[in-house]
């Protein structure tokens, strides 16, 4: 399979590793489909600087806990770009609190985002990418998924949840040429760890043996990899991109 | 279409999906034991036959299919395709 002219489709690419990993595609060749939920004129920026990459780009709005809308967002991407050969799962959604009066919807929000809104994706991607024999799944996890974290369950569990589906997605179509992978960020400045207490980021540092933050762009650089085609024999692997976080 | 046609066309779109010779694919054929098809074949399968003929076979409705006879008579029951 060529590589110019792929279609790839990135949920939550308006903005922080999403958008980098779509801006990190367009210049590998492949057309992105720039999905957003709430953060337009996010995923407008982002299509116009894939756009001068010399990338074909659309912004496609959709929702990953609502089936109808993934629905809507492939169809979209289908009609205008060409089917879905590249998906990456990276809407996501975090907020902290300890377990004991963790509140009981924002838990399920962050299944449904992160864990459910993945897999229907990949369930909405796999059909086209079985009949070509040819396919790309990256999921965006966390070290959090491997190392936990105070105030993190309903994350952690999310992402957990998203190297096991990962692993298990891997054996399932690595026969028919898709290879399914997760990576793993370590902390990064993003909109949507903007939320994160100082004394934990300060914590992370301390941790983190670079002794400082990811950026979106040094995520992305793992995610375009994964994606194209000399990854061939990375199958069901979980690769962790945080400066020695979880060493 | 009488059931002759469609049992040659699920035939055919079996064969072509599971790449064996159609000449091997008949109603009596066991997907698994004589097809050597495994489980993601059968659901490609079923998802080729969904798309030729626009029906809709859930997973339930799969469950007990063995044979390619079974699955031809489960289309023919959507399409209301008398045997």
């Amino acid at each position: 399979m060529p590589e110019e002219r792929t279609v790839a489709l990135v949920t939550g690419a308006a903005k922080g590793i999403g958008r980098a990993s779509a801006l990190a595609l367009a210049r590998a060749g492949f057309a992105v489909s720039v999905g957003y939920r709430s953060d337009a004129d996010g995923a407008e920026e982002a299509v116009a600087k894939a756009r001068a990459e010399g990338a074909e780009a659309i912004p496609v709005p959709m929702d990953v806990r609502d089936e109808a809308s993934i629905e809507d967002a492939f169809g979209r991407t289908e009609a205008e770009l060409g089917p879905v050969r590249v998906l990456v799962n990276n809407a996501g959604f975090t907020k902290d609190g300890l377990a004991i009066r963790y509140p009981m919807p924002t838990w399920d929000a962050t299944l449904s985002t992160n864990l459910t809104g993945a897999f229907l994706c990949v369930r909405r991607a796999l059909p086209a990418m079985l009949k070509a024999r040819w396919g790309r799944i990256v999921n965006v996890a966390s070290v959090a998924a491997l190392m936990g974290n105070p105030g993190q369950a309903a994350y952690a569990a999310s992402k957990a949840g998203m190297v096991g589906m990962t692993k298990s997605l891997a054996r399932e179509v690595g026969g028919r040429g898709i290879t399914v992978n997760a990576v793993c960020p370590g902390f990064v400045e993003t909109a949507m760890t903007s939320g994160t207490p100082e004394d934990l980021k300060r914590r992370y540092l301390e941790m983190t043996p670079m002794r400082r933050f990811g950026t979106p762009e040094e995520i992305a650089a793992v995610i375009a990899f994964l994606a194209r085609s000399e990854a061939s024999y990375v199958n069901g692997a979980v690769i962790v991109v945080d400066g020695g976080l979880s060493a | 279409m009488d059931m002759a046609e469609l049992q040659g066309k699920v035939c055919s779109i079996l064969a072509e999906n599971l790449s064996v010779p159609e000449d091997q694919v008949t109603p009596a054929s066991r997907f698994q034991e004589d097809l050597d098809a495994d489980s993601l074949d059968l659901v490609e399968a079923v998802l080729a036959l969904e798309e030729e003929f626009g029906v809709s076979i859930p997973e339930e409705e799969m469950e007990g299919v063995k044979t390619v006879g079974q699955a031809i008579q489960l289309v023919a029951e959507k399409l209301g395709v008398a045997a």
